[in-house]
C-alpha cells in the first residue's frame, strides 16, 4: 500500500512540478499548522520558520500558517502529534532523520511509517571539531592521539546522530571514545571550548560562531568532497578549506542530517502533492538561498521515490551501529 | 575604560526616537504577554520574531529585549495578586506576594517587586558592562561537574533552610524528581516513567505543573476557607507606590545580596529560577525577620525579585558571548540573530560592536522604560483585588485552563494542570512544602543530566566534584548550607537544654 501511494506521490508531484496549474488540485481551505520537532531557536524550528517567512512573503498560499513547536521527547512529541492527526493534511511537521532513527533505540510511540513523507530540503554536514589549541592538525594525528582511550566525546542527545557517528568513528578507527550526551550541539560547542571534551562532531551552523571566535577549529567534514565555496569564516579559512575525513584517514565517506518535511499518515496523494509544489516554489526563492548559506547547510530537495530511498539506506545504516552496540529494542 | 566608551557610543544608537518608542512599544507588549495567561515572554517574542526581520538588527534586538523586560515584570503581576506564577522564575515571588497582596496590600507588594526588579536587572547590566570578558571566561570553567555543584547548591541553600519538617521536604523533592523524570532521558535517550501514556514522552510542561499547584490549589483551599468571600479593598493610592519604592533603600542588604546571588547564578549557568529560589532560601535564614517568611514579608519579595531580574540580565552575556541560551526566551533571540545574519559567539564583540553596545545602552534605557511604564500601571492592577471572589474565581480556573492548553494545544496539560491542583491542595492540607517540589522539577532533570554526565567523564568516581578549586568550593559551600540548621540546633540543644519557646508553629513555617 505504502509503495503504491509512494509511486502515485511522486508521480503526481513529478506532472505538479512541469504543469502546476493544469488541473484543479487541492488547495488548502483552512490555516496550515507547522509543527517543528524541536524548541524555539534550534535548527528545526529555525527551518519551519523560515518556510512560514517566504510562503507569507510571496503569498504561496492564501490560509495563514501558525508554527507550533513540540520539541519534547528529543522531537518524539511533534512525531507523536503528526501520528495523532492521521487524515489532518493542516499539519504540516518539520524535523530530521530522527523521524526514523529514533524509533529504533528508543521506545517512542511513533514510526515514520505512521506519517506521508513530503521532501528533505536541505542538509545537515558533520564535521569533526578540536578545540583550537589541541595538538593535532589532522584527523590522523587525532586518531593517534585517541589511541590513549581517555578521550571524551560530546554530542546532542543520546543514542542520535552525533552518537551513532561518534561509534563510526570508534569502529573505522580502532579507537574507544567516552561519549558524553549533552541537550543540544550549541551547548556541546561550549564544553569542548571550556576544555571539558576533547572533540565534538557538530553541525557547521551549530559551531561556526567558536570557530571564528578561535575557541575550536573543524579538523575534517563527513563528506565524499570539500563543502561548496563560500565566504570565509576565519580571517584565512572558510568551510571549503576544511579536507574531507576520508582523505585524511578517517574512512567515514559520508554522513549527513537532512531536515525533513511531513504530513500525517492517510492523507490523499493530491493532499501530499500539495506541499510538495508547495516546498519546491519556497525552495526557488532567494530567500531561500539566503536561509542556505547563513545556516551553512547544503542545499538539496528529495522527495518521493529518491527521499524513501534515503531513508531506506539511512536506516540501514543506523539499524547497523545500533545493533552492533546493543541499542536496538525489542 | 575602553569599554565605557564603547558604552558612550552604545547609548547614541540607544536614545532616539524612533528606539525609544520601540522600547516602549516592546514593554508594553510584553507586560501584556506576562499577564496573559499561558502566553509568556518565549512566546510573545517567538510571535514577534517575524515582524522583525525586515528591520536593522540593532533595532529588532531593542524590541524584543524590551518585550522580554516588559514579561518578566508583567510575569510578577499574576504571581502576586493571583498566585499564578507565569514563568518557572516567578515562583518564589508568590511565597510572600501572594499573602501580602491578600491581606489588603497589593500596592506596596507590586512596588515594591517592580523595584526591587529594576535595581536587580540594574546591577546585572553594570556587571556586563565593565566584566563581559571576564564573565565569559568564568562562564567556559563549567563543565557538567561545575553545573551539578550549581543545582547542588541550589538545592542546598533552600532545603537546608526551609522551615518543614525535613522529612515532609524530603518527600516534597522526591515527588518533584520523579516528575521531572517523565519523558525522554538525556543521558539514555530511553522513554522513562510514561506509564503507557504515548504523549507523555515530551516530558511535563513547568507552566502546567505550576497553575495547578498553585492557581489551582490555592483556589480550593480559599473555597473551603472562605475567607475570600470578601473582596481586598485596596485603595488606588499613587502615593503608596512612591512609599514602597521608597521604603527599598531601608532593606539595602538584602538587596545587595540578592543582586549578587542573582548575577552569580546568571553568569554560572544556574539561571533565574535556581538564583530566586536560593535568594528566598537564604534570606529566609539570614533575615532577622526570617520567621515570619511566607506571610507576607517584605524581604520576602525583595529576595527573589532582585535575583530573578539580575540573573536574568546577566545571563543575556553568555548568549552574546558564548552561544548559549540562558533562558527559553534567550534561545528564540538567538534563533533571531542567527536570521538576521549574526553568529552569537565570541567574534560578536568584535565584529559587531554597535550591535553588541547598543543592546546594552539599551538595557540601561529599556529597563528604566519598563519600570516606569510598569509602575504607572500598580493601581490599574491593584484594583483587580477589589473585584468580589466569585467573579474572580472562575477568572482563575479560565486563566489556568487556557494557560495550561496553550502550552503546547493539548487537552492532556488541562488534565495534568487539574491533577496539579488537587495535589496543591493536598500539600496545602497536610503541611508539605511546595516549594521544594516546584524546585525540583525544574531543575531536578537538569541536576540529574550533569550529575551522569559527569559519572561518565570520571568513570563513575565522585572525586570529579573535588577536581578543582571551583568545584569543591561549591560543592563544600552546599554540604555547609545543607548541614547549617542541624549544626544550628545541636548548638542549641547544648546552650540551653531544655528550652521549647523558640519553637515557631509549624502551620505558619509550612506555607512556603
Amino acid at each position: 500500500m505504502r509503495g503504491t501511494s509512494l509511486f502515485l506521490l511522486s508521480v503526481s508531484a513529478a506532472v505538479l512540478a512541469g504543469s502546476a496549474p493544469a488541473f484543479a488540485a487541492w488547495q488548502p481551505q483552512k490555516p496550515i499548522e507547522f509543527v517543528a520537532t524541536a524548541g524555539p531557536g534550534g535548527g528545526t524550528d529555525n527551518l519551519a520558520r523560515a518556510v512560514q517567512n517566504i510562503i507569507t512573503k510571496y503569498k504561496l498560499t492564501e490560509q495563514p500558517i501558525v508554527v507550533v513547536n513540540k520539541g519534547g521527547g528529543s522531537g518524539a512529541e511533534g512525531y507523536v502529534y503528526g501520528k495523532a492527526s492521521a487524515g489532518d493534511p493542516y499539519k504540516v511537521i518539520f524535523g530530521t532523520s530522527n523521524a526514523w532513527q529514533q524509533p529504533l533505540v528508543s521506545k517512542v510511540a511513533f514510526n515514520y511509517t505512521d506519517l506521508t513523507p513530503i521532501a528533505a530540503m536541505a542538509q545537515d554536514e558533520f564535521l569533526l571539531w578540536v578545540k583550537q589549541d589541541a595538538p593535532y592538525k589532522t584527523a590522523g594525528d587525532y586518531l593517534k592521539a585517541a589511541a590513549s582511550g581517555e578521550f571524551k566525546m560530546g554530542g546532542a542527545q543520546s543514542k542520535d546522530t552525533d552518537e551513532v557517528l561518534t561509534r563510526m568513528i570508534e569502529k573505522v578507527g580502532h579507537v574507544k571514545l567516552t561519549y558524553i550526551p549533552f541537550k543540544s550541539g550549541a551547548e556541546t560547542a561550549v564544553q569542548l571550548a571550556g576544555g571539558h571534551l576533547d572533540s565534538h562532531v557538530n553541525n557547521p551552523s551549530e559551531s561556526i560562531g567558536q570557530w571564528r571566535g578561535g575557541t575550536q577549529r573543524p579538523l575534517c567534514v563527513f563528506s565524499p568532497k570539500h563543502l561548496p565555496q563560500g565566504p570565509k569564516v576565519t580571517a584565512t579559512e572558510g568551510w571549503s578549506d576544511v579536507p574531507t575525513c576520508a582523505e585524511q584517514g578517517l574512512d567515514i565517506k559520508q554522513y549527513e542530517q537532512p531536515r525533513t518535511v511531513w504530513l500525517p499518515g492517510k492523507v490523499t496523494p493530491e493532499q501530499a502533492a500539495y506541499y510538495v509544489d508547495l516546498m519546491k516554489k519556497v525552495q526557488a526563492t532567494p530567500e531561500w538561498k539566503d536561509y542556505i548559506e547563513k545556516t551553512s547547510q547544503v542545499d538539496t530537495f528529495l522527495t518521493g521515490a529518491e527521499f524513501d530511498k534515503f531513508i531506506k539506506e539511512d536506516l540501514e545504516h543506523v539499524k547497523q551501529v545500533a545493533g552492533e552496540q546493543g541499542w536496538l529494542i525489542k | 575604560m575602553d569599554n565605557l566608551s564603547e558604552l558612550l557610543h552604545g547609548f547614541t544608537i540607544a536614545v532616539t526616537v524612533p528606539h525609544l518608542a520601540l522600547m516602549a512599544v516592546g514593554v508594553l507588549l510584553g507586560i501584556l504577554v506576562g499577564v496573559l495567561p499561558g502566553l509568556g515572554a518565549p512566546n510573545g517574542v517567538s510571535l514577534l520574531l517575524p515582524l522583525t526581520f525586515g528591520m536593522q538588527p540593532v533595532s529588532a534586538i531593542i524590541l524584543l529585549s524590551s518585550m522580554y523586560w516588559g514579561a518578566l515584570f508583567g510575569g510578577s503581576v499574576t504571581s502576586i495578586l493571583f498566585n499564578i506564577p507565569g514563568e518557572p522564575s516567578s515562583v518564589a515571588t508568590t511565597f510572600d506576594g501572594y499573602p501580602m497582596a491578600r491581606d489588603g496590600r497589593p500596592t506596596t507588594a507590586l512596588a515594591t517587586a517592580f523595584g526591587s526588579a529594576a535595581f536587580g536587572a540594574l546591577i546585572g547590566v553594570i556587571l556586563i558592562t565593565f566584566l563581559a570578558s571576564w564573565v565569559a571566561q568564568v562562564a567556559l570553567a563549567f563543565g557538567p561537574p561545575e553545573y551539578f555543584a550549581v543545582y547542588f547548591l541550589a538545592f542546598a541553600s533552600f532545603v537546608g533552610m526551609g522551615g518543614a519538617a525535613p522529612i515532609k521536604t524530603v518527600v516534597a523533592l522526591a515527588i518533584g524528581f520523579a516528575i521531572a523524570a517523565i519523558g525522554i532521558d538525556t543521558v539514555s535517550g530511553s522513554v522513562r516513567l510514561t506509564m503507557g501514556v504515548d504523549e507523555l514522552v515530551k516530558g511535563v510542561n513547568f507552566v502546567v505543573a505550576v497553575m495547578g499547584l498553585f492557581g489551582i490549589g490555592e483556589l480550593l483551599v480559599a473555597v473551603e476557607e472562605e475567607f475570600h468571600a470578601r473582596a481586598v479593598s485596596s485603595k488606588i493610592d499613587w502615593r503608596e507606590v512612591l512609599r514602597a519604592v521608597g521604603r527599598l533603600p531601608r532593606h539595602s542588604v538584602a538587596l545587595l545580596r540578592s543582586a549578587a546571588i542573582g548575577c552569580w547564578m546568571g553568569i554560572t549557568p544556574g539561571g533565574p529560577t535556581a538564583a530566586s529560589f536560593m535568594s528566598y532560601g537564604i534570606a529566609r535564614r539570614f533575615s532577622r525577620r526570617g520567621r515570619y517568611f511566607g506571610t507576607g514579608e517584605v524581604e520576602g519579595i525583595i529576595s527573589p525579585e532582585t535575583a530573578d531580574h539580575a540573573a536574568g540580565t546577566s545571563a543575556l552575556l553568555p548568549m552574546l558571548s558564548l552561544g548559549i541560551p540562558g533562558s527559553a526566551t534567550a534561545a528564540v533571540m538567538m534563533g533571531g540573530l542567527m536570521i538576521w545574519g549574526l553568529n552569537p559567539g565570541p567574534m560578536l564583540f568584535v565584529d559587531q560592536k554597535d550591535f553588541v553596545w547598543g543592546l546594552i545602552a539599551s538595557m540601561y534605557v529599556g529597563n528604566i522604560v519598563a519600570v516606569a511604564l510598569v509602575l504607572l500601571t500598580v493601581p490599574v492592577f491593584a484594583a483587580l483585588m477589589r473585584i468580589p471572589f466569585v467573579v474572580i474565581a472562575p477568572l482563575i480556573v479560565i486563566i489556568c485552563v487556557v494557560g495550561a492548553y496553550s502550552v503546547s494545544n493539548s487537552y492532556l496539560d488541562v488534565v495534568m494542570m487539574l491533577g496539579f491542583g488537587i495535589v496543591g491542595y493536598l500539600f496545602k492540607k497536610l503541611f508539605y512544602p511546595l516549594a521544594p517540589l516546584v524546585l525540583a522539577i525544574v531543575i531536578g532533570d537538569k541536576a540529574e543530566d550533569a550529575f551522569r554526565q559527569s559519572m561518565l567523564m570520571s568513570k563513575g568516581s565522585l572525586g570529579i566534584f573535588f577536581a578543582n578549586k571551583l568545584v569543591t568550593c561549591l560543592v563544600v559551600g552546599g554540604i555547609a548550607l545543607l548541614l547549617l540548621p542541624l549544626v544550628l540546633q545541636l548548638a542549641r540543644l547544648f546552650r540551653k537544654p531544655a528550652s521549647s519557646g523558640t519553637e515557631t508553629t509549624s502551620r505558619e513555617k509550612v506555607i512556603i
